[in-house]
């Protein structure tokens, strides 16, 4: 396997106020890699940094280009897909619109339509509200929508920022088996961020540890999950 | 009950100016989620340049592309020179800018071609429509043009991806960012369409009213309270308010005795208000449903 994003030294914040401090990671090609940590320890703001949303300094290299200073529209025209925090629906247009959406930087062509019924396949109750006004679906709908809508891209990385967030435990169970028959069968590399450590970790193979804007501890996920710091602090036994 | 017939008739011949105008307001509303003060003085200044051109010599049909071109590259001009660098200024500071850009186009179109009222051709021809006092052949043609207008927008937004980007970089730029849509252009392109829709009220317009750097402030009111009664998120309402504002002006000047010609212009402010109040949504405006 080779690397696909390597990052080192990457500093960004908000207002001129650091929240990260050099964090350093790397993601194999056909990997899971999480990003765990505590609410406020700059997991988010990593992915925003990578994806252009706010200026970062470092070095983000992916797939041999260099993120930082891109535009995001451009980012995600390497076959980057960010499924933010929030979900980021388009909550006035139909859930068909919100997946057409998801492809808007793809040249047009008739795959488009074949991609919708993959993602269909995949989360067969969008197929069921496909005409529904998208800010009207549940929250573990949403979720879904967000991952089909990074889907339609046909990503070669997905950043995940807590798809497990606001859900019930049933559904989050659910979304997770749906990302790793994802990485498995579409070969979609993940970097994941969860402030569930355990549910994470179940999933990613590597894992790296961030406290307060730095990494603190990393290695495989079977790993992390023995370290006894980590268990103490993020898994609660 | 002829006399009513007759106004509501008339009322919706006015209305169709309105209607025009409330079209290129609401356009642009979409593209920027702002009423663009400006709109009426654009529209005006892109039927100075129709006029301009005619002047040169050229036939109506070639000036009338001509002009949307000029307007539809003056309003990608106008958001990336002055908006795009204040896209993150408080509203305040947009309508400030607004107000600004409505002073400069008046004050120029007055220094270039003076405050005279001008003629302005019709391609309709200004005669009655089937021996009817009522309405022009004009007039129906503009009711034709506007009607036209809307279906196209329609199309657009609805089957088109650029019309569906423009969509989501208005609703949610975050997001439209995320999935590769180029905002800031959307945005230029909505500024871009706003201005060549404006360029086509103005030359419909122009006709009825003539042509002065003036003529669009009262409609421009009026295309504003069209606007709002139809809902702001909605063309199709635009146009439908439009044409309500132009009957309801033109009944409560002719049976209402103390409103007479004088009063018509407080009724749109009053439609506004009373919009605002009890249907802030307006006629057709969707209105958001959202889980909490």
């Amino acid at each position: 396997m080779s690397t696909l994003l390597e990052v080192t030294g990457l500093v960004a914040g908000y207002g001129g106020i650091p929240a990260l401090h050099g964090v350093h990671f790397s993601l194999e090609e056909g990997g899971v890699t999480t990003l765990l940590g505590a609410n406020g320890a700059g997991k988010t703001t990593t992915l925003r940094a990578l994806c252009g949303m706010i200026r970062g300094r470092g070095d983000a290299n992916f797939a041999g280009k260099r993120l930082i200073g891109m535009q995001t529209e451009d980012i995600v025209r390497l076959g980057i897909a960010h499924v933010p925090e929030g979900r980021g629906t388009f909550t006035r247009m139909s859930v068909e619109e919100n997946l057409q959406l998801g492809a808007m930087s793809r040249p047009t062509s008739r795959d488009i339509k074949q991609d919708i019924d993959r993602v269909y396949d995949h989360f067969p109750r969008l197929r069921q509200r496909r005409m529904q006004q998208a800010g009207t679906l549940s929250g573990g709908e949403q979720q879904m929508l967000a991952i089909g809508r990074a889907l339609m891209l046909r990503p070669r990385l997905m950043l995940l920022d807590e798809p497990s967030f606001g859900l019930a435990p049933l559904v989050v169970r659910e979304m997770f088996d749906i990302l790793a028959g994802l990485n498995r069968e579409e070969k979609v590399s993940m970097l994941l961020v969860e402030q569930n450590a355990s549910l994470a970790l179940s999933l990613a193979d590597t894992a790296y540890l961030l406290e307060t804007g730095r990494i603190v501890t990393s290695g495989p996920a079977a790993q992390i999950r023995e370290d006894e710091g980590v268990r103490r602090s993020y898994l609660g036994y | 009950m002829e006399l009513l017939g007759q106004q509501i008739l008339a009322g919706i011949a006015t209305g169709a100016i309105y209607a025009c105008m409330a079209l290129a307001v609401v356009m642009i509303y979409q593209a920027i989620d702002h009423l663009n003060f400006a709109q009426g003085e654009m529209a005006m200044f892109s039927t100075f340049i129709a006029f301009q051109l005619m002047l040169w010599g050229l036939p109506y049909w070639v000036a009338f592309p001509v002009t949307l071109v000029v307007s539809f590259i003056g309003g990608v001009l106008i958001d990336r020179v002055v908006f795009k660098p204040i896209h993150d200024a408080p509203i305040l500071s947009h309508v400030v800018v607004f107000i600004a850009l409505l002073a400069i186009l008046n004050s120029t179109a007055g220094f270039i071609w003076d405050f005279t009222v001008k003629a302005f051709p019709s391609p309709f021809g200004s005669a009655p429509l089937f021996g009817s006092s009522l309405i022009s052949a004009h007039q129906a043609g503009m009711i034709g043009v506007t009607l036209l207008l809307l279906i196209l927008l329609f199309v657009f937004f609805r089957y088109t991806r650029i019309g569906l980007s423009m969509r989501a970089a208005a609703a949610n730029p975050v997001s439209a960012r995320l999935v590769g849509v180029r905002v800031g252009w959307m945005n230029a392109l909505g500024w871009g369409m706003a201005a060549a829709i404006g360029a086509i009220a103005g030359i419909l317009i122009a006709p009825v009213v003539f042509l002065e750097p003036n003529m669009m402030i009262s409609i421009l009111l009026y295309g504003f309270a069209g606007a709002v009664l139809g809902g702001l998120t909605s063309p199709a309402g635009a146009v439908l308010g439009g044409f309500l504002v132009g009957i309801v002006e033109n009944l409560a000047g002719t049976f209402i005795p103390v409103i007479g010609g004088e009063l018509k212009l407080p009724i749109a402010l009053m439609l506004i208000v009373a919009v605002l109040v009890f249907k802030p949504s307006g006629l057709m405006g969707r209105t958001v449903v959202q889980r909490v």
